[in-house]
């Protein structure tokens, strides 16, 4: 080959190359002015199911109303979460904010994200929202005299689901304390039943399950306390929460690593387990699998304690379009968006006047009016495995020392592990 | 010249991010925004204490002795089978060597299924799940403190090594498996290459001078064989020393981290947890894991070239 022909050869790529640039930099334009609106994007890790849904309904009320606007779903698919949480580190990190993103209420938000969101407080007072939302909410969402998100919809953390038929069939009611689980779990497991159903692959549902066993033992404001360091980990009443725990765990199915969430929540639709304790996504996964046979209570011991987790947005500096992006918040906020979006989610609206959905819309079922009803009445606290109590790497660190103490049974390393864990996270002294 | 930009590339892409890896491991950069002030080993010394770590660093030995030396002894022996001429022998290459083809997040979902103790090969085989719980298991097969061997390495202060960080997660095994029967075929090709290279007048001298069929085997066709296992062990040693999808689509953390590996570990810490100088630190830990295969390797092939 001689060298003009290499070089006619590059000069060719490099014609192809910018002929490629050229049209992909005159496409994107060309796309939005059929509309003539300006962009807003609306970043989430809602890509599947009833949020979707929901989420898309809210969209196409917001173009609705404003056709100056067009809204762009930037929504990250996988990982729970996780997947879209790094996709967005890089575009803020980067500079290149969305307008409007995704996150958990609580120290996921407010312990990562402070210094690149914009405060909202102008937005509330204008909306008058301060005291729409219960207190509990406006704690967790606030941080140095700032409101910094708006909150969307209130998912529960300590659900206690189970099979109504393996219940009625063994003449058992749901337990109320730890004890009576005890009785009941025993019963069961004569019967070659697994009394409570355990998913542990992900890594969270272990430790959900001792956080109710904590707030169960502690009551609202000690547990409160364990995430803001006036409870102290050491104390006489963890070690009894984990000693429960190590008992709890003796009564769960043995492959508990292998299965998801959702995996352990087939064994109770299929009666094979009795019980599991999950957040209420059970209920709109239950409703999908066709099992209507299912009932529920709050886990032992958390009567009166809403253990709440939240999807909130949150507006960060330099987005391009700020205006568009409140204003979406302010649909997010109303009564009016909480209703759209949270029947099709399976969660209760966040919002205390919310709850009356449009006849044309998706309506609430029996179990988010009951526990609609539990939000306005018990006391808030924040959940540690959805970002609410704690920054990531504290429930990490918990949940590290949780898979280590299902395995090791050993009360007193599993209470060190957690006190070191709230020493790193520079809470405790 | 036409090298040029790939040499770029390369040098920035590549080993300039190595550097800014290994500088940012030594940062305090552990929240979301960036720090780029000293904090010296600190890093390394928070990973090394993380009992987390710990066990990664045993599962990824454990997972990479027991990978290797059954992908090897496996391919040796498919490679021999499959050197004795026999029929249909390009069907039977194929189907050793297409498992190589998949990624090893498929090989994980299906070895997942098979292996899930209430399915796949249990209820297959009509085995007890509550017996047979591969990658569930959360057993580490360990010395015991108080068993005869135990009591003598305390008695001369190695004491331990009898605790579970020197043990053998029973849960890993079961990855191995999956790896084992993804790789083994590749290993196979390497040494029918390596058998079919062997010319057959050094096996026929030496059944002259009255050698068994073993020994020829022993010690004219393995030591010969020697280059293809050195590149085999370099090749797959790499490969289960950053193993991560494997174990992400299988088991990603395992009971008690039984089946945890540093990449996943590393993911957890720098993207969830924002710890990226920590995270960055793990990268590091890897990366020497790694060099110390690699490097003697590439010595001892620069000493072959030159002896050429």
């Amino acid at each position: 080959m001689t060298r003009t022909t290499v070089r006619a050869r590059f000069a060719l790529l490099g014609a192809i190359a910018i002929a490629l640039s050229a049209c992909s930099s005159s496409a994107s334009p060309g796309a939005s002015s059929g509309t003539g609106a300006a962009k807003v994007e609306i970043f989430s890790w809602w890509t599947a199911g009833g949020e979707a849904t929901g989420l898309n309904k809210l969209i196409d009320q917001f173009n609705s109303k404003n056709p100056q606007w067009q809204v762009v779903n930037q929504a990250v698919a996988g990982g729970a979460g996780s997947n879209a949480k790094a996709v967005l580190k890089t575009r803020v990190l980067d500079n290149k904010p969305p307008d409007l993103f995704q996150s958990h209420m609580g120290h996921e938000l407010t312990d990562t994200w402070l210094q690149y969101i914009e405060p909202l407080d102008d937005l509330y007072a204008k909306n008058s929202w301060n005291d729409k939302f219960p207190k509990g909410v406006m704690d967790i969402i606030s941080d140095g005299g700032h409101i910094w998100a708006v909150p969307v919809n209130i998912h529960r953390a300590n659900v206690l689901w189970y099979n109504k038929k393996v219940f009625s069939a063994n003449g058992i009611k749901p337990p109320t304390t730890w004890d009576e689980f005890r009785t009941v779990a025993d019963k069961l497991r004569g019967k070659g039943i697994i009394p409570l159903a355990l998913g542990g692959k992900d890594n969270f549902e272990a430790g959900q399950v001792l956080e109710t066993i904590l707030i169960g033992t502690l009551g609202a404001d000690k547990y409160k306390g364990l995430w803001t360091g006036t409870t102290n980990w050491a104390g006489a009443d963890v070690t009894k929460a984990l000693t429960t725990f190590k008992t709890v765990l003796g009564y769960v199915n043995p492959d508990h690593s292998a299965l998801t969430w959702d995996q352990a929540n087939d064994l109770v639709i299929s009666g094979k387990a009795a019980m599991t304790i999950m957040g209420d996504w059970v209920d709109g996964y239950n409703a999908s699998k066709n099992f209507t046979d299912y009932g529920w209570a709050l886990a032992p011991g958390n009567k009166d304690i809403y253990d709440a987790l939240s999807d909130v947005f949150a507006l960060p500096k330099g987005a391009k379009n700020a205006d568009a992006a409140k204003s979406f918040l302010t649909l997010l906020g109303s009564p009016e968006g909480q209703d759209i979006f949270n029947p099709n989610k399976g969660s209760v609206p966040a919002r205390l006047d919310a709850g009356k959905p449009a006849a044309d819309q998706k309506q609430y079922d029996d179990y988010l009016k009951s526990a609609q009803a539990d939000w306005k009445a018990d006391t808030i606290v924040p959940s540690l495995e959805h970002g609410a109590a704690a920054k990531p790497s504290w429930a990490t660190a918990y949940n590290q020392a949780v898979t280590l103490f299902m395995t090791s049974g050993n009360v007193a390393a599993a209470q060190t592990a957690l006190v070191k864990a709230c020493k790193d996270a520079g809470i405790c002294k | 010249m036409l090298i040029a930009p790939s040499i770029l590339a390369v040098g920035v892409f590549v080993y300039g991010l190595i550097g800014w890896t290994a500088f940012v491991s030594t940062t305090n950069w552990n929240d979301l925004l960036p720090d780029y002030s000293s904090a010296g080993l600190a890093n390394f010394a928070s990973i090394f204490d993380n009992p987390r770590f710990q066990i990664d660093l045993r599962n990824t030995t454990v997972f990479t002795v027991c990978f290797v030396a059954a992908a090897l002894v496996l391919g040796l022996v498919l490679a021999n089978l499959i050197d004795r001429r026999i029929r249909a022998e390009g069907f039977f290459r194929s189907v050793f060597l297409f498992p190589m083809a998949i990624s090893f997040i498929v090989t994980g979902v299906v070895w997942k299924w098979l292996l899930t103790p209430s399915s796949g090969f249990n209820s297959l085989f009509h085995l007890d799940p509550t017996t047979n719980r591969w990658f569930t298991d959360e057993t580490v097969i360990h010395l015991g403190s108080d068993s005869p061997v135990g009591r003598w390495l305390g008695d001369i202060g190695l004491g331990f090594l009898t605790s579970t960080n020197f043990g053998v997660p029973v849960a890993m095994l079961s990855i191995v498996l999956a790896a084992v029967w993804q790789m083994s075929g590749f290993v196979m090709a390497l040494y029918l290459a390596g058998l079919r290279a062997i010319p057959d007048e050094l096996r026929e001298a030496a059944r002259v001078d009255g050698a068994t069929e073993l020994r020829v085997f022993r010690h004219v066709v393995l030591p010969l064989l020697t280059p293809v296992t050195i590149s085999a062990v370099i090749i797959l040693g790499h490969i289960s020393l950053k193993i991560y999808d494997l174990t992400v689509a299988m088991s990603p953390i395992g009971p008690g981290f039984g089946t945890d590996v540093p990449a996943n570990f590393m993911w957890t810490t720098a993207f969830n947890d924002n710890q990226f100088a920590r995270g960055a630190a793990v990268a590091v830990v890897m990366l020497v894991l790694i060099a110390i295969v690699i490097v003697p390797y590439l010595i001892w092939t620069g000493r072959r070239e030159i002896e050429r």
